[in-house]
């Protein structure tokens, strides 16, 4: 379906301005190679600023990668980047293109820009606005609705015009549990009806373990993982995470507390660990009995995520993923 | 001859891609299967395994037409009027209505107040086609809200042409407005009015093809504005105060302003016998000049859509 073969793209160095401080020269993605196939949701994970965007942007035909290729049903989109229009549909994360129409004008518009007929575009407009609970809101400017509504409202306009693969970049940012779920039941039925494929960029972890198939790892422009959800988590087996929150401070003066110190990773009154099932039992023991139970605030022990995942991969950035 | 069990799946494996219409992932695993097999059988597999399809590349979505999709464009520009750009239409009206009344105590009549109300007039038009559109593009730009039009398989033209239709239909309220009120005020003939038919749009494309390619050129959205607002600037003081009393420099850097000759070709229609040939000299390179600055800006889009 899609065939990315040693694509890299490399930002050159920029000179610093008054106010903006030099920056060295960026390898946005380096030496991706990836294969999606199709009929199935594939995600893109990393933190900000692991290259998924710039990625995508390859991938789309907006951005011409230094060396590589990109191949989306059988066509070049290196060489003819205007043919990626033709295949997918793309929701960036920009929304100022449609600021200003109303929900209805917007899906309508780019589904004519998709080369609907009026007919068909007003058709697939009032199908996609009612598959999505979108109908009430059809009137209001998009600039006018909360961000989850806003959101929800490009999402519509990238589905008129039915496309066989979606480029979907953090689809769901900042959307309540039922507008996520419009998101994701329209995606299904895309799929189960048209054979369509998805590709989802994403740093929320837990979407990534609920809605994909397969996820790219990214982190710092490399691939360092790929496989499905559970098969990545399987890397991490052994290991058990334990969340321990303190009331004020950690009681540093019990040994066993004050022992795990250089192995938590600390954000706050939240200490976070990573150990083997026996050692986290042990944990939980020193920590819910004695002196350091009086300091404790709240604890959770829980199966890996792919957040430990990218973590134990070696990825570098260690609050960029969001669990929620 | 004995036929291991990796020679006997070579057959399977050579015939999967020749038999493949499309990519099911049965085969493909199949392909993969039988990976074991020596390096030369594996030749006919090899396509098949790196992705090229023997069955071709897939039919791709329909491309939107030059035409509907402009319609599309203009119509979704112009709604956008209604929610964003009313307030501006106003002051773009008053600002121009206000610069009559100021001259009105400087210039009495003649072929002074022509140039003065057909000046502030075409102003009208410079605010919005140029000043107006630079900035949109520019700030598109920057936002990345290009990558929404990128990403449709719409001309870039349409695009382009568009929103620079429809920032020029902006303008008609306010300098239909803006040229009643002047002749009112400076007792010129309307006999003529009906010119605006011709000069707004002519105007209209030469400025907002301007302004278009200013704003998609514009390194930086800051930039746009500012050239956007230069250029309005230049319109006003250039276009608006009555040429005579410019020295040959200035007057040199008003003919080379494309709102000049929308200026002048109105400004002589409040004569008693205008000179229609001059008119639509001036009309004609209003509209050259629109249609080399709308294909720079349509260029200027391409550009900018694939960084």
């Amino acid at each position: 379906m899609c065939a990315v073969r040693a694509l890299t793209k490399t930002y050159p160095a920029q000179r610093g301005r008054r106010g903006v401080p030099a920056s060295p020269e960026v390898r946005a993605t380096d030496d991706v190679t990836l294969d999606i196939r199709r009929g199935e949701i594939f995600g893109l994970l990393g933190p900000n600023g692991a290259g998924k965007s710039t990625l995508v942007r390859q991938l789309t035909g907006l951005m011409r990668p230094d060396s590589g290729s990109v191949e989306i049903l059988g066509h070049d989109i290196v060489r003819h980047p205007e043919r990626a229009a033709r295949i997918l549909a793309y929701l960036g994360q920009e929304s100022s293109a449609l600021d200003e129409l109303t929900v209805s004008l917007a899906a309508e518009t780019t589904g004519r820009l998709r080369g609907l007929d009026v007919r068909r575009a007003r058709a697939e407009r009032d199908a996609v606005l009612d598959e999505l609970g979108l109908t009430g809101l059809a009137a209001r400017p998009i600039k006018k609705l909360s961000g989850g509504q806003r959101r929800l409202a490009c999402f519509a306009a990238a589905l008129v015009g039915e496309r066989p693969l979606l480029v979907l970049d953090e689809p769901t940012t900042g959307m309540d549990p039922v507008a996520r779920r419009a998101v994701w039941s329209a995606v299904d039925r895309r799929r189960a009806e048209h054979g369509a494929t998805v590709l989802l960029v994403t740093h929320n972890v837990i979407e990534a373990e609920t809605v994909l198939d397969r996820v790219a790892v990214l982190d710092r422009g490399r691939v360092i993982a790929c496989d499905t959800p559970s098969g990545l988590k399987e890397k991490v087996a052994g290991e058990v995470r334990v969340d321990l929150v303190w009331r004020e401070s950690a009681p540093l003066n019990v040994p066993e507390v004050a022992a795990l110190r250089d192995r938590v990773v600390e954000s706050g009154r939240r200490w976070t660990l990573r150990l083997a099932p026996e050692e986290a039992r042990a944990v939980v023991a020193t920590v819910t009995g004695g002196a350091a139970f009086a300091a404790l605030d709240d604890f959770t022990l829980a199966t890996p995520s792919l957040e430990d995942v990218y973590l134990a991969l070696g990825g570098a950035a260690r609050q960029g993923l969001v669990r929620a | 001859m004995v036929r291991t069990p990796a020679a006997a799946s070579v057959p399977d494996g050579t015939t999967v891609p020749a038999g493949a219409t499309a990519s099911n992932d049965p085969s493909e695993g199949e392909l993969r299967d039988v990976s074991v097999v020596p390096a030369d059988a594996l030749g006919g597999a090899a396509p098949a395994a790196g992705g090229q399809r023997v069955a071709g590349p897939a039919e791709l979505g329909p491309r939107a037409r030059l035409w509907p999709s402009l319609v599309a464009v203009y119509r979704a520009q112009l709604s956008r009027a209604r929610v964003a750009r009313i307030p501006l239409l106003f002051v773009a009206t008053f600002q121009s209505v206000g610069i009559m009344i100021l001259m009105r105590g400087v210039v009495d009549g003649g072929g002074e107040a022509r140039a003065v109300v057909a000046g502030s007039a075409v102003l009208v038009v410079a605010f919005v086609a140029l000043n107006l559109l630079a900035q949109y593009f520019g700030q598109l730009r920057a936002s990345g809200g290009l990558d929404h039009y990128a990403t449709l398989p719409v001309p870039p033209a349409a695009v382009v042409l568009g929103a620079a239709g429809a920032y020029a239909s902006f303008t008609v309220p306010g300098t239909v407005v803006t040229a009643v009120f002047g002749c009112l005020l400076f007792g010129l003939p309307v006999t003529h009015l009906w010119v605006l038919v011709a000069v707004i749009p002519l105007a209209g494309a030469a400025l907002a093809g301007l302004g278009a390619a200013l704003g998609l050129l514009a390194p930086r959205p800051e930039f746009a504005t500012l050239l956007g607002q230069l250029g309005m600037s230049a319109a006003l003081l250039l276009g608006v105060l009555p040429p005579e009393r410019m020295p040959q420099v200035v007057r040199l850097a008003r003919d080379l302003l494309p709102s000049t000759y929308g200026v002048e070709a109105f400004a002589r229609t409040f004569g008693e016998r205008p000179d229609w040939g001059l008119v639509l000299g001036d009309l004609a390179v209003c509209a050259a000049v629109g249609v080399i600055s709308l294909a720079v800006a349509t260029w200027a889009y391409r550009r900018a859509a694939v960084r």
